[in-house]
């Protein structure tokens, strides 16, 4: 039944590229005549289509990335935030899609959430810190739900052709509006003299391109805009589906409404891929025609209204319900052999109301991690967090003054000394006294081959907490409380060490 | 003239008839896949299952019972052969297990624990991870299942022994057993 639903949004796309196409065309053959009279269409049209061409390229090519660092998101991994990465599986195992979306934690306090990538396969979902604080894993099942949902409809990829479409007509009126304000119109009339050609017969011509250029950018952002609330309608729609739960994504609506956050990475170009609109909109934008986003009380009241279980007409009828009249949010093909869906329960919260303080204390640790902080558990139970620009071999405690090693990884003395044999008996290489494959020698350890090559090891402090030490090249590696390996890999250098 | 027109015909009738085998076998594959999808995810509630316990047994010296329970169901699915055996045995192992989180919340300094809590969040996952592939092996099986009800592929499904799967059923036990309310003491 997904399948209808892409399919149904590929045909829309389909509609919205021909029509937003046919006015980008059109706008460049009526200035073309315009400007340069009787045949100069053919250019006009041809320069829109090139601008057109140009701008789909860089945001094809560019694009993803492009958001991503604009909006200063840093990937981690599984180890960093067990919980996120379940989540994102658990999604990716109910939408269907073939690989997991890669993610991205952006370290702010504005919680709020978006997703990006050309196709399904390759992209990515980004969360901030500060959704990661205040949600508990009900409500971040639901926006990561509704992200996936984004992914699985290609609505990235309809937002980026839409995008551009729009910036090519808008870009195109402006320049000719322009050059037709500063010159006072007196631009085609000395491009008309130069030809010799009879008078007047242009006029319709510049008439229907000042028309075309102050009313195709409008309507052209009003479609965008319309079809945009619409998806984000649709990916509600889908996220409950996937988690049947509609009461998840509705707090965590309500949550990231409530908070009063400035999002710092937000701007025009990333703002509309957001779960809830990032930017200060003023009260008549939010509400109205010109907004990315519907307004959230009322996707919060859709989804609280749905009461024939999590199926996808189950929200279409709530819809239709509030807003008095039916609307066909979701394609009718769609919902043809919608199922009732029962909702579930809500999960037995593992982080009770009380320990919100913990999870947020947590979180700031997660970003510190992220950011390459060590931790260390003073005897005096304070924890010390260590910035990774500090090379010292030690830290002082700021509340007991007690001084605390900080954990590195030491060249082993057993494998060394393994290697060293290796080596004398020349049958194998060093490297093989540990069966461990090494990708570069050591930086700084002592001078003999195979002591250069012999790996480093760490041994625990404590087991079923966090713990990070940092690699022979100074990168920071963290330890999840579930690990259980012997080895790990340095995501820097290669480097193997053991943990003991 | 007769001659090709024969021809012709069993021409199509030989590209229809590959075309309905090759599809038979493209979603009795799907149905192996979305298979291989749960049991993966059984699997590694098997595995969880066993880290949870040691980690329980310290702080629940009381609940014997719910811990053997437990241990008992595990070993009962991971022996199940076939979907239908497995189907019974897991459900069993859910329900035991969800009995034994209730037992939890008795246990604030269990709770307590870093340890048990990642792992809390592995079952957790893989508990929805399972409902989820379920529901993907089960659309596929009805699609399977229906390709080999219908005509004209019965016909062929026939020929090659295509046999129907079966769904696989987890009732959820917060669903079968139904909150009792009670007014009287």
């Amino acid at each position: 039944m997904m399948w209808e639903l892409i399919a149904a949004n590929r045909r829309k796309s389909l509609f919205l590229f021909v029509g937003m196409a046919t006015l980008l065309v059109a706008l460049g053959y009526f200035i073309g005549e315009a400007a340069m009279g009787e045949g100069g269409g053919t250019f006009g049209i041809i320069v829109a289509v090139a601008l057109w061409v140009i701008l789909s390229a860089a945001s094809v090519f560019g694009g993803p990335e492009l958001v991503l660092r604009m909006s200063r998101a840093k990937e981690v991994t599984p180890d960093v935030h067990p919980q996120l990465f379940n989540i994102v599986d658990e999604m990716k195992i109910a939408s269907g899609l073939t690989k997991s979306p890669r993610v991205y934690i952006i370290d702010e306090k504005a919680p709020n959430a978006f997703a990006t990538g050309l196709r399904p396969e390759d992209s990515s979902i980004a969360v901030t810190a500060g959704l990661l604080t205040r949600l508990n894993r009900d409500e971040l099942q639901g926006v990561i739900a509704h992200e996936t949902s984004h992914i699985m409809n290609r609505d990235v990829q309809f937002l980026t052709v839409a995008s551009v479409m729009l910036g090519s007509i808008v870009l195109m009126s402006d320049v000719f509006l322009r050059g037709m304000w500063y010159s006072g119109g007196s631009a085609t009339r000395r491009w008309r003299s130069k030809k010799s050609d009879s008078g007047g017969s242009n006029a319709p011509f510049v008439i229907a391109a000042i028309a075309l250029a102050i009313l195709g950018p409008l309507f052209a952002r009003l479609l965008y805009f319309s079809i945009s609330r619409k998806r984000e309608y649709l990916a509600d729609a889908c996220a409950v589906q996937l988690t049947r739960y509609p009461e998840g994504l509705a707090s965590a609506l309500e949550k990231i409404s409530a908070a009063e956050v400035p999002l710092h990475a937000a701007n025009q170009v990333n703002a509309p891929m957001f779960i809830v609109a990032p930017l200060q909109e003023g009260v008549a934008r939010a509400s109205g025609w010109g907004a990315t986003h519907p307004p959230i009380e009322e996707r919060v009241r859709i989804l609280r209204a749905m009461s024939e279980g999590a199926g996808l007409l189950s929200y279409q009828h709530a819809f239709a319900r509030l807003r008095g009249k039916p609307v066909n949010i979701i394609p009718r093909s769609g919902i043809q052999k919608d199922t009732p869906l029962p909702v579930r329960e809500a999960h037995p919260d593992v982080v009770a109301e009380e320990s919100r303080k913990q999870q947020t204390r947590d979180v700031m640790d997660l970003m510190r991690a992220v950011n390459g902080f060590a931790f260390l558990l003073c005897a005096c139970g304070l924890k010390i967090k260590v910035p990774p620009e500090l090379k010292d071999p030690s830290i002082a405690c700021p509340r007991c003054g007690r001084d605390n090693q900080i954990p590195r990884a030491q060249v082993s003395e057993f494998a060394e000394v393994a290697a060293a044999v290796g080596a004398l008996v020349g049958t194998s290489k060093p490297g093989d006294a540990s069966d461990v494959p090494f990708a570069q020698p050591a930086i700084g350890a002592p001078g003999s081959v195979g002591a250069q090559e012999s790996p480093l090891e760490y041994s625990r402090r404590t087991h079923g907490e966090w713990e990070s030490f940092s690699c022979g090249c100074g990168h920071l590696l963290q330890l999840s409380p579930s690990f259980a390996a012997s080895q790990m890999k340095c995501a820097n250098c290669g480097r193997i060490t053991r943990v003991i | 003239m007769a001659a090709l027109i024969f021809l012709a015909v069993v021409a199509l009738a030989a590209i229809f008839f590959v075309g309905i085998y090759n599809s038979l076998v493209q979603l009795r594959n799907r149905v192996k896949n979305a298979w291989s999808q749960i049991d993966v995810q059984l699997k590694r509630r098997h595995d969880l299952i066993p880290n949870l316990v040691e980690t329980a047994k310290g702080y629940m010296q009381h609940e014997r019972e719910t811990l053997t329970a437990i241990t008992d169901a595990r070993s009962r699915a991971m022996g199940a052969g076939n979907v239908h055996d497995k189907s019974a045995a897991e459900t069993q192992l859910s329900a035991a297990v969800s009995k034994f989180m209730l037992t939890v919340e008795n246990y604030p300094d269990l709770k307590a624990n870093q340890n048990f809590l990642a792992l809390q969040e592995e079952l957790t996952a893989t508990e929805n991870k399972i409902a989820f592939a379920r529901q993907a092996y089960n659309d596929a099986v009805l699609f399977f299942n229906n390709k080999i009800e219908m005509f004209p592929s019965n016909v062929i499904a026939g020929m090659f022994n295509f046999r129907p799967e079966e769904n696989f059923e987890i009732e959820e036990p917060a669903q079968r057993e139904a909150p009792k309310v009670q007014f009287t003491r």
